[in-house]
């Protein structure tokens, strides 16, 4: 039914990921960071459910499933940091988080 | 559906930029419901409508959900550095030009068809709970100790801790105050 | 029962490591208690293992029990293994038994010492070492023992140490006794590129066989493990660490610098004997160089005023017998002077350790005096430990170990009458100068007040060691009192016969009477010198030239001024010349070279978490680059 092609997909995942990325490197507020991490994850998952397209095959699928479990985890423990973070720094700027540099 | 697929494309690429160059939160947040919302049509589009599903409901729904209730509580607009300088943006974009140049000319322009048909949650599920039933039982173990851990971060200290100031005049663990901040 | 042997040297081991482990968070009860009673245990299962070795003794009078395999490398493959011979089995009970006694008396001793649980780690580990290396079936694991009890003597003559001098005696003792040591392990390679082996029976039966008696290589082992023995046994010329060791506690002095580990040179000496008979060269300068101690010692000990000095240079001169023994061939008589020397000598100490302890840590004896009464279990327990350091005759037992030394060095076929003579007017000297120490002790006017009195865990040891001081001769009596001599035939199932001359003057009653003689004349000599002359000895002492000896005397004969001069201060010029040659600039770039690296790399670490996400981002897109373009 689809004439859509296995690299147009994979263009796609790629241009999401490297907006998350730049994202990542601008935004200085921890929320955003961790909104860019979704999106870079949400490629990758993307990726996969194309590449699983191209054969058919439900494996891409079920990648994407733990992908999302991960990513599920990721923003509660990242959300929890943020929130501590908060009540530590007062701000929630991730240039302020450098107490541990060299 | 081709050219769903290509509209879609467009509206999650659009409003992924959106997401990362709004100033205010919310409208970040909401750009990014939307971006989930374009991929879960993609998905569609691609012959996975398992996962279309999915990404509405886990991606869109829950996690989003988690984002805004963080933003409530934080109320992040009044402090957050949400203003980024243009000139913020040279390096980062050269960087990212150079990458994705090299991804698209990895990936080639081949025009490798697609498998024509949709996977359904029937294969999913068969899959999922077949070959791939250890990944799963490892998926709900990392959830769990999220849950857990998250709580535990998130919980205050029992003891007055670091972040909130202490009365003043009587201080009696002012070093470890200073120990803390310094 | 002999499989148990593995425990003995294993319950003072565990005793160091429940102490060391549970340092702080124990009482000085039970630290006492595990302290001691590790040691207890070890000493009643090694005495039960004695008397299973001698009711029924193993297969070839010897048992050897296989625990691991060290290490298994280039042909070399020690094994923790340990031998049980009727050698080991009296060192390993007057080891544990002796060891035991004086544990005890510490935990009274170190009472009010604020290092207890400290001390009482040393020593234990101090035991399992010293087990560990007279129960060691290959040389590598008795060097393993060798150093172990190194180690423990150091960091227990610098136990307390707070006072700096402390500090230096210990490392003077250890450091000495390191040029000996380097002596033996050379010896070792020697012994092991030759040899093939470490093993001590496989060595002996294959040096037997393959080398000629006073070949090269058999001297050369011999007189590199005499070089172990002598740093070791504190013998001439590396003797100087012994009197300065003395700086420990009491108990110390006891145990590790009279009763057990300055004899190991000995026991090295008995244990590798076949490699001696190979090179009687080498064995005659073991019998010089004890005849040549013990004179020495006894003179430094006539003029020493530190009642513990005396009692080292005592051990010095008491283990020069040991060695002249050795020299003869005397293999058994030496070990029979280990054992009689380990009774008196540590009662000796533990004695003088009351009297220390009951005039508030003096240790200068014209500032004792008069304690007869004062103290009567210290006066008795040191009247039986002198007379029996001066081998009063038939009532100690001293007199039947070191009296056997005397004729063997006279009868035995390598013995000569200068050995003889020396080891006869070591005698005199002996007992004039353990006299001389009683005399001034514990008679005359008491010049310190006692301020505190011993109490049954101090008594109990002196009671025992007295007595065993008097009865442990009655194992082996000469020849002209019956022959009865039991531990003779014990002993003789491990070592070799002692070959004498028949018809000697020195198994006559003539020879024995003139011994005895000696002694008692000694003594006499004392009494008259010091309690009835005192004056006109104190003056004829201010003379010039007396003064002048005894100040030579007091100094142990300048040893310590030659080797400063000779040693210390060349290696100190030399190091001084040499700091700032070629390799030390190389050495210092490097640590420079490192310096800027760490700086480099912690500015790199600047806590900036969209940095470190760019610079990710640039490896990435270096790695994409290098997979998509190849």
């Amino acid at each position: 039914m689809a004439a859509v092609s296995l690299d147009h997909g994979l263009i796609l995942a790629a241009i999401l990921f490297v907006i998350g990325f730049v994202g990542l490197l601008t935004r200085r507020n921890l929320i955003v960071a961790l909104a860019c991490i979704e999106i870079m994850l949400n490629a990758a998952g993307l990726a996969f459910v194309v590449a699983g397209a191209r054969w058919g095959s439900a494996d891409g699928q079920v990648m994407f499933l733990f992908v999302l479990a991960m990513a599920a985890a990721e923003v509660a423990v990242g959300l929890a940091l943020a929130i501590r973070f908060r009540q530590s720094l007062g701000r929630l700027d991730v240039d302020d988080a450098d107490e541990m540099k060299g | 559906m081709t050219a769903l697929f290509y509209i879609a494309a467009a509206v999650a690429i659009i409003a992924t930029v959106l997401v990362i160059t709004r100033s205010n939160l919310v409208h970040a947040l909401l750009y990014l419901v939307v971006s989930l919302f374009a991929v879960a049509v993609v998905f569609y589009t691609l012959g996975a409508p398992f996962v279309a599903a999915l990404e509405v409901i886990v991606y869109a729904g829950a996690i989003m959900m988690l984002f805004v209730f963080a933003v409530m509580l934080l109320n992040v607009s009044a402090d957050a550095p949400l203003r980024v300088p243009r000139s913020a943006w040279i390096g980062p974009l050269v960087l990212i030009a150079v990458l994705l140049a090299e991804l698209i000319y990895g990936i080639g322009l081949t025009n490798h068809a697609l498998h024509a048909g949709e996977v359904g949650p029937q294969q999913v599920s068969a899959a999922l709970f077949g070959p791939y039933v250890l990944g799963v039982e490892l998926a709900s173990m990392l959830l769990l100790a999220a849950l857990i851990g998250a709580r535990h971060i998130a919980s205050q200290p029992e003891s007055p801790g670091l972040d909130e100031p202490q009365p003043a005049g009587e201080a009696p663990d002012t070093r470890a105050n200073e120990g803390g901040e310094a | 029962m002999l499989q148990l042997l593995w425990i003995v040297p294993a319950l003072p081991a565990a005793g160091f490591v429940v102490l060391l482990l549970l340092n702080r968070h124990l009482s000085r009860r039970a630290t006492a208690l595990i302290g001691a009673g590790s040691v207890g245990l070890s000493a009643v299962v090694a005495i039960l293992i004695a008397v299973s070795f001698i009711t029924s003794p193993p297969p070839g009078d010897a048992y050897r029990q296989v625990l691991w395999t060290w290490f298994d490398t280039g042909g070399l493959a020690p094994q923790i293994a340990f031998y049980l011979d009727a050698m080991s089995v009296v060192f390993m009970v007057v080891i544990t038994f002796v060891g035991f006694l004086i544990h005890l008396y510490s935990t009274e001793f170190m009472e009010r010492d604020e290092g207890f649980t400290r001390f009482f780690m040393y020593m234990n580990l101090f035991v399992a070492s010293m087990l560990v290396l007279v129960l060691a079936d290959n040389l590598l694991l008795l060097y393993l023992g060798w150093e172990g009890v190194g180690m423990c003597s150091y960091l227990l003559i610098a136990f307390w140490q707070k006072d700096v001098q402390n500090v230096y005696c210990g490392r003077k003792a250890f450091i000495v006794t390191r040029v000996g040591d380097t002596a033996l392990i050379v010896g070792l390679f020697l012994l092991f590129t030759q040899l093939h082996t470490l093993e001590i029976q496989p060595l002996m039966a294959g040096a037997a066989k393959n080398w000629a008696a006073g070949s090269g290589v058999a001297v050369a082992a011999a007189a590199l493990l005499l070089g172990g023995a002598v740093g070791k046994s504190a013998q001439l010329p590396l003797q100087t660490w012994l009197p300065d060791a003395m700086a420990g506690p009491t108990p110390v002095s006891a145990l590790i610098h009279a009763a057990t580990m300055v004899t190991a040179g000995v026991y090295l000496i008995a244990r590798t004997n076949v490699l001696f008979t190979l090179a009687p060269d080498v064995r005659l300068a073991v019998a010089i160089i004890g005849t040549v101690t013990l004179l020495y010692a006894c003179f430094s000990a006539l003029a020493q005023h530190d009642i513990k000095r005396v009692l080292a240079y005592s051990t010095m001169s008491q283990i020069g017998y040991m060695f002249l023994a050795l020299g003869v061939a005397g293999w058994s008589a030496a070990i029979f002077h280990f054992m009689t020397h380990a009774f008196f000598k540590a009662l000796l100490f533990l004695a003088a350790g009351v009297v220390i302890e009951a005039l508030g840590g003096e240790h200068d004896i014209f500032k004792m005096g008069g304690l007869r009464r004062k103290l009567p279990t210290a006066f008795w327990a040191f009247i039986i430990g002198a007379a029996s350091l001066s081998a009063l005759p038939l009532i100690t037992d001293g007199f039947y170990s070191k009296d056997l030394i005397i004729e063997t060095s006279l009868g035995a076929v390598d013995g000569n009458a200068w050995l003889w003579l020396g080891a006869l007017a070591g005698s005199l000297l002996t007992s004039i100068y353990a006299f001389r120490l009683v005399f001034v002790v514990f008679f005359g006017e008491q010049q310190t007040p006692v301020t505190l009195h011993p109490r049954w865990r101090m008594k109990l040891p002196l009671v025992v060691l007295s007595v065993l001081s008097v009865v442990g001769g009655f194992v082996w009596l000469p020849g002209w009192m019956g022959g009865f001599h039991p531990f003779e035939t014990f002993l003789d199932t491990a070592l070799p016969v002692t070959q004498t001359v028949a018809g000697s003057f020195a198994y006559t009653g003539v020879a024995a009477l003139l011994t005895s003689l000696i002694a008692v004349v000694g003594v006499a000599l004392a009494t008259v010198w010091l309690v009835e002359s005192r004056a006109a000895l104190a003056r004829f002492a201010a003379r010039p030239t007396p003064h002048d000896v005894q100040t030579f005397w007091l100094n142990g004969w300048g040893f310590d001024w030659l080797y400063e001069h000779v040693f210390v201060i060349p290696v100190k010029w030399f190091a001084r010349v040499a700091r700032g040659d070629l390799v030390e600039p190389a050495f210092s770039g490097i640590a420079w070279l490192n310096l800027q690296a760490w700086r480099a790399l912690s500015a790199s670490q600047n806590g900036q978490l969209r940095v470190y996400i760019g610079v990710a981002g640039v490896g990435l897109a270096v790695i994409v680059a290098f997979v998509v373009l190849r």
